[in-house]
Formats: C-alpha cells, structure tokens, sequence
C-alpha cells in the first residue's frame, strides 16, 4: 500500500490510490454494467425473436384469414378477433373480481385492521400470490367450473368455459392488486387522516373521501397491473377455457373459447401441435408479439401512475 | 324566516348532540366495514378451499400409493405413474435460478443503485426492468423457443434433443426470474443508509469494497428474502417450460445435473398439466397429489423468506 505521507508531506502521487485496487474497481465495475446490461439484450431479444417470427408468418398468411370465422390453426384459419374476444372476455371478469376483492381488502388492511392483524394477514394474502397458476386452474376445474358455475348458470353449461377460467384468473390476480394498492393507501401521510378525523369525519369518509383520492394513482397502478397480469396470464385459460383445437368466433362468457395465450400454448404443444413450413407455427410469434405489445403498453402506463404517488410523498 | 332558521338550528343542535354523545358508529359505518372485512375474507377463504379441495384428493391418493408416487416417473398407466423426475427436474431448475439468475440480478442492481449515476441511460435501463418484470411468463418462453432451442441448438441440445434440453429451461426460467431478483435487490439497497457507505469512503475505501463489506451484509436480508421468492416463482412457473419444450416424462436422473444439462427435462408443474388435462379419475388424482407437493414446496419456500425477513429486517 502506497504510503500517503512522504516525511510529512502529502504527495499527489500517494493519493492517487494503490493501481491493484484501482483496477479491480474498474472491472467490478464493469462487470456490474455488464449484469445491468443483460436486461436491455433481453428486451432486445425478446422483440427481436417475437417480430422475427411475426414477419415470418405475415409473409405466409392470407391476410384476409387474419378475419375470418375462427381461431383453427391447422386449417390455416387466424382469426385475430377470436382470440381478442377470448381475452377480452376473461380479462374483464377477472378484474371484476379482482378489483373489488382487492380493493376492499386493501382498504380494510389500510384503515381497519389493527396493526397486529394487518402484521399477520398480509403474509397470507402474499402467500395466495404465489399459488401457481397451474394449480389455480386444476381448481378452476374441479371446484369452480362444477360448484360455482354450472351450480348457478344451469348444468347444460359446458365445464370448459371462459366465465370460470375469469374466475379463476381473478382470484389468482386479486392479491397483487391488493397489495399493490394497500402499499400506495399505507403511503398516505397520517396527517391527512387526522385532519379528517378533526373534521369530524367518520372511518368510511375518511377512507373514501380523503385517504382513497390520495392514493388514486397508486390504486390505478394496482387496477391496470392486474389487467396486465390477468391478459398474460396462461395455465389456467390453457386448462378451463376449452380452446383446445381452436374455436369459432364467441362472445358468450358461458362458452368455451380461445384466448392469445392458450392459442400460444396449443400452438407450441399438444393438439394444435405444428411444424413444418406453413404460416401455422410462426403464428404464435405474431400473437406473442400482440400480447406483448399490449402487455407493454399497460404496464409502462401503470409505471407512470406509480411514479405520481411517489413523488407526492 | 325565523321558522327555517330555527328548524336548521334545531336540526344541526339534535345531530351536534348525537355525534358528541353516540359512540362514532352508524349503520352505514358498521355496513361498509363489514363489506370490507368480508373481500379480505373471501380473498383469503380462496386459499382455504384451495387446499382443502387438493388435499381432499390427494392425502388417501399419498397415503395409499405415496412410494410409487415418489419412486416412479411419468406413465401412461395410473398405476405406475409418479412424480420422481418431475420434482428433480423441479429442483433442477431452482439450482439455476441460483446460481445464474442470482449472482447477475444482484450485480445489475449494485450497478444500478451503487454506481451509475442519473442519467438517460440508467432511467432507460431502470424503466427497462421494471416493464421485464410485467412481461407475460409466456413471452419468456417464446424467447426461450426462439433463441436457446432453435437459434443455440447446437449448444443447448444436439440431436434428437432437438434443443428442448434443461439447459434450455433453465436458462428461460433464469432470465424470467432476473428482473424480479433486480427490482427486490435495488429495494434492499436503497434502504441501506448513506451514513453506512460514508464510513466506508471515510477510511479511504474504493467503492466496490465499501458495497462488499458495508452495504452488501446491511442489506443480506432482503437480498435473500428477494432471491428465495425468485425460486418459489421459479418452482411454480409452468408456460415458459412449456414453450421450450418440457416433455413429461423425460430426465436422465441418473448421474446429476450436468449429465442431464444436455437432456430432455420435465418439471412438476408441467407434469401436473400433463395429468390435469387427461380426462381419467386416477389422473386427475395423481395432479392432486402432485399439486399437493407443489404446494407444499412452494409454500416452505415462501415461509423461508417471510421468516428471514421478519428475523433479520432492520430499519434504520
């Protein structure tokens, strides 16, 4: 180690550093860069691989089966309104579970329960998050499906259809929206809500009125990234929507249907199974490309909402 | 004139009256709490029914024929059917999480939060991250397809592997995972206090060895609690594997890790697809089973982290 003072006199040469460490600054340096890096390749090769397969198919299709009567791959069929119809459909019934069911327990864990409750309840709700989707659409299945829909909606309603794969999807999003929210109403500066009680305010007008406003873009964030989650979401429409082999144009929630990711999953395995040199394979790039567009699009959205709470606070 | 403004104030004294000597709570106030408590209810008595359902099915199912569940793999026949090279598999994909997703997510967000400085770059990489992590699993697996089964066949799986190898999986699963080990590690960090890295730089330290011995122990915990919820996510994550070609059924168990990089594989979550989808009872009840496991797992998994962060979680 080079000594800094040289008989009492600070020489610039002493200070400026031991050169080993000096240098094994600069490459822990730059293998950091390199790690933080790896993520904009990523991005890059996730459009690139997505567009390369969608220019692919593009070049392959009939354009005008892109909007014809149905989603039916091997007979060469891409109806793009199908599986839009499809999404569409289960992402709007999840988050009309979701949204409230989150909400509402974000609201309560925010303002009601008592700090003990709230210390032991969240980590349940987190535990509900990491339920494999997967298993939530075994569930769907086998409890949802028979208990819930057919019991109410009648037993000639078929067990693969979309209203329980929208079930299904949104209890499985309803506690990242739960907790996304409950983080932005925690956020919420307690003067607020004591200014409030001040006023004479009850819990629910403090709640509705004061501390639900203030977190708006928290809670916006929380309602567009359940969207997000619940159009990308795919095990569980693989397993209950009944898309299997395709499907015809639908917008009955109490039928089956085909939906963008289990048209993606079919396409890579199983019954839709495709190799060879038709537009068919390529074709799960071009709806790949779609989803990720619009998954983009929503979550760079939410983004901008979630930077608003932040810098309010 | 003097009605009304006798009315109001007789009106305001009796509601003045109430709300001083009534105990704060109306019917509408106690409805709306109630409604409240009852989403929290129902979001949580989801995940009871959940388990009881599975664990209805799949408890006897264990109990009668748990050796050959866990001795056997993939079958045709019910009876001989397991999850053996599943839950290996299973593991499989966790060791490279560890060991791939980990070390390069908490360099990229030491970079981030310890060396770069605010610049358009460093947002764009920031925001970059953030929208990896909303990026559908799906997605990642068609990635997975496109680059390490079609584009490095040749590295990932020559031959009649036609790329669909573990090594392909995992490394699909590990750059799913990155963005969540980035943002959770850049969480830690930031909340470590800028006084613990100043005492560093005081005594003349470079910045990497005040990140090794100042800043990275302060924020150990919630690297760790970060990086442990990536391999639950990891253990239950089903679409990706699917897309690059997880084939129930196929994993050379024999000889480890290595010997299998090169190899078809398969995953608990893909086997459970696989049985879910046939229409026989026994395969239905052996997804039970399998679910059960999952669950199981994961659920240790999960505990692990909350643990570790309620034991070692500072605040400073």
């Amino acid at each position: 180690m080079a000594q800094a003072v040289v008989d009492g006199r600070v020489t610039v040469e002493a200070l400026r550093g031991n050169a080993r460490r000096l240098r094994r600054e600069r490459a822990m340096r730059g293998l950091f860069f390199a790690a933080a890096s790896l993520s904009v390749v990523i991005t890059a090769a996730i459009i690139l691989s997505l567009a390369g397969g969608a220019i692919d198919f593009l070049s392959k299709v009939e354009l005008s089966t892109l909007w014809s009567e149905g989603w039916f791959p091997r007979r060469n069929l891409f109806d793009v309104k199908t599986i839009f119809a499809g999404t569409l459909i289960v992402s709007v019934i999840a988050m009309f579970v979701a949204a409230p069911l989150g909400l509402g327990a974000a609201l309560y864990l925010s303002e009601y329960a008592k700090p003990r409750a709230r210390r032991s309840l969240k980590p349940i709700l987190e535990t509900l998050a990491s339920v494999p989707s997967v298993v939530m659409g075994f569930f769907a299945l086998r409890f949802i499906s028979p208990e819930i829909v057919q019991r109410f909606f009648g037993s000639d309603v078929p067990i693969f259809n979309l209203l329980s794969a929208g079930i299904a999807v949104g209890l499985l999003v309803t506690p990242l929206v739960a907790s996304v929210a409950e983080d932005s109403m925690h956020a919420v500066p307690n003067a607020l809500r004591e200014a409030s009680f001040g006023l004479g305010a009850r819990r629910r007008a403090t709640s509705l009125h004061v501390v639900a406003p203030a977190a708006v873009s928290g809670i916006s964030a929380a309602i567009i990234l359940g969207v997000s989650r619940a159009i990308g979401e795919t095990m569980i429409v693989a397993i209950v929507a009944g898309g299997t082999g395709g499907s015809l144009f639908n917008l009955s929630p109490l039928k089956g249907g085909q939906t963008m990711t289990a048209a993606i999953t079919a396409l890579a395995t199983g019954s839709d199974q495709v190799r060879g040199s038709g537009p068919a394979y390529p074709s799960l790039f071009f709806v790949g490309l779609l989803l990720f567009l619009i998954t983009l699009g929503l979550n760079l959205l939410s983004e901008r909402f979630v930077r608003r709470v932040r810098r309010q606070y | 004139m003097r009605s009304t403004r006798a009315r109001v104030s007789e009106v305001t004294r009796r509601d003045v009256e109430r709300a001083l000597t009534g105990r704060g709570r109306t019917v509408g106030e106690t409805i709306f709490t109630l409604l409240l408590l009852l989403t929290l209810i129902v979001a949580l008595a989801v995940l009871i029914v959940l388990l009881f359902n599975v664990a209805r099915t799949a408890i006897p199912v264990l109990r009668e024929r748990g050796s050959v569940i866990f001795n056997n793999g993939y079958s045709s026949l019910p009876a001989n059917a397991g999850i053996k090279q599943a839950l290996i598999g299973s593991l499989y994909l966790m060791v490279f999480v560890a060991v791939l997703a980990v070390p390069l997510g908490v360099g990229a967000a030491i970079y981030m939060e310890e060396y770069a400085r605010d610049t358009k770059l460093t947002r764009f990489i920031n925001t970059n991250i953030r929208n990896l992590a909303g990026v559908p699993a799906i997605v990642y697996g068609i990635l997975g397809l496109a680059v390490f089964v079609e584009l490095l066949k040749p590295l990932t799986g020559p031959g009649t592997v036609e790329g669909k190898s573990l090594l392909a999986g995992g490394l699909t699963i590990a750059l799913m995972v990155l963005p969540i080990i980035i943002i959770t590690t850049q969480e830690a960090l930031r909340a470590v206090p800028r006084s613990i890295r100043e005492g560093g730089f005081g005594v003349g330290a470079t910045r990497w060895e005040v990140v090794r011995s100042h800043v990275l122990p302060s924020a150990a915990p919630g690297v760790l609690t970060g990086s442990v919820l990536a391999m639950a996510r990891a253990l239950g994550e089903t679409a990706p594997l699917i897309m690059v070609g997880a084939v129930t059924g196929f994993l050379a168990t024999k000889g480890g890790i290595l010997e299998a990089l090169q190899q078809r594989f398969t995953a608990l979550p893909t086997l459970i697809f696989a049985y879910v989808k046939k229409p026989q009872q026994d395969f239905q009840d052996l997804a039970a089973a399998a679910i059960l496991v999952l669950i199981v797992l994961i659920f240790v998994v999960n505990l692990a982290a909350i643990l570790l962060r309620n034991r070692y979680e500072r605040r400073w």
